[in-house]
């Protein structure tokens, strides 16, 4: 798994870790997203950064947000950074980041 | 058929190369799970190519997923995820036997309502899997075609690998004659100097003329080259159109045997002359 | 002592007269690499003159340098056919009160010789000088081939200084510009970094998209019927249309062809072409690399052009009008085939016409060359963010998924079709382009106006807005 494990002094740890994950690269045509896990109670937030801001940034922000809810997962901080990736692509890196990010819990 | 003639491989890991699949030419494309995806990424290569099968399927390319090899921890998810994709065609890397075959078989019907349209492809790329061509090649069901992969079969050998190729003439021997006896597609080996585009089209003109079915590809810039050398000559497709017009014209008249130039025009006359006319787009 | 040497720029400049709200023109040739830009407008904001308008036939990066002018005074004005780099991106920030005036290659010196760019102190970045004051490009330390975006300047300046760092002792045989219209020299260490003047070489894409397109480029040129004896080229040195080039030397090779010349910016790839005898000579206003600084100055059938010669509409007669096929890139083209290579799609000034609406306006057949998506936004937009070149001056847009033929050319649409091309609509490509990436939102134009787009006869077809 491709988890980074130097980072967690960012958030609150689980039993002793803190949950994070990384997907995707900063290639052209990619998206690469970083979750970690907010203090306890804080809520989810999204931060994105796109080279298509002005005519795709609400769409990646609403695709990010989708699949955060769709995770069930909560308190969760996400970064992206976008280099005009497809929306499939942003669904593929975001399944990744999410699945990466459960296995860390673990 | 044309899905073999040329069959290109790109990176599982790329979205800009996986998006632009379907426009660099080749009649198939091999969205790689193996060896061109890092350890690390396995796990988002193979959802990016689920990903990319369903959502932004390239148009007339057929697809194939090659998985990573049996002997990985990766492979029940990668068949898992090309499946739910719905790839074409599986290509099984260091098939060494049909028992091999066997497993992903059934794991494929097992997986899936629709795995019976999936089709397979081993990918022999060892002194054993060359030795046991025919056997692998016989294995029939899903089995549609057998690719030789020289560069780990020579450095397997210890041998030195040349655009020449004399170093695989018995592997593209033996493999190629295995197919044809089973009836199944020899798919010849990529030519690995890249850059070396006269010695690429030597390479492809003589896998053509030895009869595979087209050639696998590591570059795009391999594509035009190959499909050339795959391509019958007009003179062949005119022939082939006269046959098939003789031969037609010959069953509607209700005549028996017909010749053309002298030459009796039988079935695997007939046959040759359908394969040039589907080879020339 | 020859009175024409003079000891250092600073000198050379109060000689030449300068003074407040002078015009000061200066070229391109060592692109990146130029040194010469940046060193005389230091030297000219020592010498505390102010208002100054540069007339630069393009900028780049390492212009950044002339940042810090603009705020303090010294420049008031820029006149350019193409800027990349941060100072692009400061001009579109609104750094520069007033609009930068955008030029084609064949515009300016348009403007020069009609008088309507005029100019004070003409800079030549001379890569070799001999004791009398006659230059050339293609010997030195910095040699960067051909001058010819300068030569109608030193035509029409009132004064003209050269600065060099390399002074030949015998007299130059190969001249570009002679003695008579050099008023004064100034020797100094280097002029320019030759890496960043030309590339050791360019070497051929390895996007497998620009591959694809390229040949259907070629496929194009091909169906067209204009391929024939006495062919006439021009293209880019970007990556579809250096692999273009190759695919249209096969081409002649098989088809046993001799072309005529070889235009715009020059690489080894025509001068391969040229040396194989594909084509019977290049017209040179740019040298992009090593093969060809040495191909100008060894090859009689490679010759050196001044931009009026290249492109000046103008002029008695101007080489992109004999032009049979030309192949441009965009950064968007609209569904009226008018092309945008000013600014990106956030607006950002990234580049500018150069000799693109001239060559498109001379070829028989100009082919735009594009991939259908470039980082999620489709090359096929409703209206260009800027407009460089006119619809009118477009024939076809060809990307890897389809070839789109402006409608007012059936004659190429029948070719084309009967080629059996994947000929479609260019609103088809649009759609197509559009169900990959999703519709984008529409861009909103500032208020501000910060560059003046003119087209290469002199009418003024955009403006350029603060982003």
């Amino acid at each position: 798994m491709n988890t980074k494990r130097g980072h967690q002094a960012e958030g609150e740890t689980i039993m002793g870790q803190t949950a994070s994950s990384q997907a995707g690269t900063l290639e052209s045509n990619d998206i690469f997203i970083r979750m970690t896990q907010v203090p306890e109670g804080g809520e989810s937030s999204v931060n994105v950064e796109s080279i298509v801001m002005k005519q795709f940034g609400e769409d990646i922000i609403k695709t990010i947000t989708q699949c955060l809810e769709d995770s069930g997962l909560k308190g969760v901080n996400i970064r992206a950074n976008d280099r005009g990736a497809l929306r499939c692509t942003i669904l593929a890196r975001m399944e990744a980041a999410i699945t990466r990010y459960k296995e860390s819990i673990k | 058929m044309k899905t073999f003639r040329t069959m290109l491989f790109m990176p599982g890991n790329n979205p800009g190369m996986l998006a632009s699949a379907g426009n660099l030419g080749a009649d198939s494309v091999i969205l790689d799970l193996e060896d061109a995806v890092a350890p690390g990424e396995k796990d988002a290569a193979r959802i990016l190519v689920r990903r990319t099968l369903t959502d932004l399927r390239p148009e007339n390319v057929t697809c194939v997923v090659r998985i990573n090899g049996l002997d990985t921890p990766y492979w029940r998810d990668d068949l898992a995820a090309a499946v739910t994709g719905g790839t074409d065609v599986i290509l099984l890397p260091k098939c060494e036997h049909p028992d091999m075959l066997r497993e992903i078989a059934d794991f494929i019907g097992t997986s899936s309502r629709n795995g019976g349209a999936i089709k397979i492809m081993a990918l022999v790329e060892s002194a054993l899997g060359i030795e046991n061509a025919s056997a692998i090649a016989s294995f029939g069901g899903p089995l549609i075609g057998m690719l030789l992969g020289a560069e780990d079969l020579t450095a397997g050998m210890g041998a030195k690998r040349t655009p020449e190729g004399d170093e695989i003439a018995y592997a593209r021997g033996r493999m190629l004659m295995a197919c044809k006896a089973a009836g199944i597609a020899a798919v010849d080996t990529p030519f690995p100097f890249v850059t070396d585009m006269e010695g690429l089209a030597k390479d492809a003109a003589y896998a053509a003329q030895l009869g595979f079915s087209g050639k696998a590809l590591i570059s795009p810039h391999h594509v035009h080259a190959v499909k050339t050398a795959f391509m019958p000559t007009a003179e062949q497709i005119a022939w082939a159109s006269r046959v098939i017009e003789t031969a037609e014209a010959a069953e509607r008249d209700g005549k028996g045997a017909v010749s053309l130039d002298g030459m009796m025009i039988d079935l695997p006359i007939i046959k040759r002359a359908k394969s040039v006319l589907q080879m020339a787009e | 002592m020859n009175h024409k040497f003079l000891p250092d720029v600073a000198t050379a400049l109060r000689e030449a007269g300068l003074a407040d709200n002078m015009t000061l023109s200066f070229h391109h040739h060592m692109r990146n690499g130029d040194y010469v830009a940046n060193m005389v407008l230091e030297a000219a904001a020592q010498l505390g003159v102010k208002g100054l308008t540069i007339a630069m036939s393009s900028l780049f990066p390492v212009h950044e340098a002339m940042i810090p002018h603009i705020k303090s005074g010294v420049i008031a004005a820029i006149d350019t056919d193409y800027m990349s780099g941060p100072l692009a991106a400061a001009i579109s920030r609104g750094v520069l009160e007033k609009p930068v005036m955008f030029r084609s290659h064949g515009g300016r010196p348009r403007a020069i010789g009609e008088g309507s760019l005029k100019i004070d102190i003409a800079v030549v970045a001379a890569p070799c000088v001999d004791a009398y004051g006659n230059i050339n490009g293609v010997q030195g330390p910095s040699a960067c081939g051909s001058l010819g975006y300068i030569l109608p300047d030193v035509e029409h300046a009132a004064k003209v200084v050269a600065v060099t760092d390399f002074v030949s002792d015998e007299a130059l045989r190969h001249i570009s510009i002679p003695h008579n219209r050099v008023d004064h020299v100034v020797c100094v260490d280097r002029i320019g970094d030759p890496t960043g003047i030309v590339s050791g070489s360019i070497s051929m894409t390895r996007d497998p998209l620009a591959l694809a397109i390229a040949r259907n480029a070629q496929a194009v040129i091909r169906a067209s019927g204009l391929l024939r004896d006495g062919f006439n080229y021009q293209t880019g040195a970007g990556g579809a249309s250096l692999a273009a080039s190759t695919f249209l030397r096969d081409d002649m090779r098989k088809l046993g062809l001799k072309g005529g010349f070889l235009l715009g910016g020059i690489t080894k790839y025509m001068v391969e072409m040229i040396e194989e005898g594909l084509f019977e000579s290049i017209f040179d206003v740019q040298c992009f690399d090593l093969s060809s600084v040495r191909s100008i100055r060894d090859n009689a059938a490679h010759q050196e052009i001044s931009a009026d010669t290249y492109a000046n509409p103008k002029q008695k007669s101007c080489c992109v009008d004999f032009l049979d096929a030309v192949l441009l890139g965009a950064s968007e083209v609209d569904l009226e085939f008018n092309v945008n290579v000013l600014t990106d799609s956030n607006g950002v000034i990234i580049g500018g016409s150069g000799g693109h609406n001239d060559a498109a306006a001379g070829a028989d057949l100009t082919i735009i060359v594009a991939p259908l998506v470039r980082a999620r936004l489709p090359i096929v937009v409703e209206r260009c963010t800027t407009i460089t070149t006119p619809g009118k001056d477009v024939d076809v847009l060809v990307t890897e998924q389809g070839i789109a033929v402006n409608p007012r050319r059936t004659d190429l649409i029948d070719r084309l079709k009967a080629a059996g091309l994947p000929v479609c609509t260019i609103e088809e490509l649009r759609e197509k382009a559009l169900r990959i990436t999703g519709k984008p939102r529409p861009m909103e134009k500032g208020d501000r106006v910060v560059g003046l787009v003119e087209y290469r006869d002199g009418t003024i077809v955009d403006k350029v807005y603060a982003v």
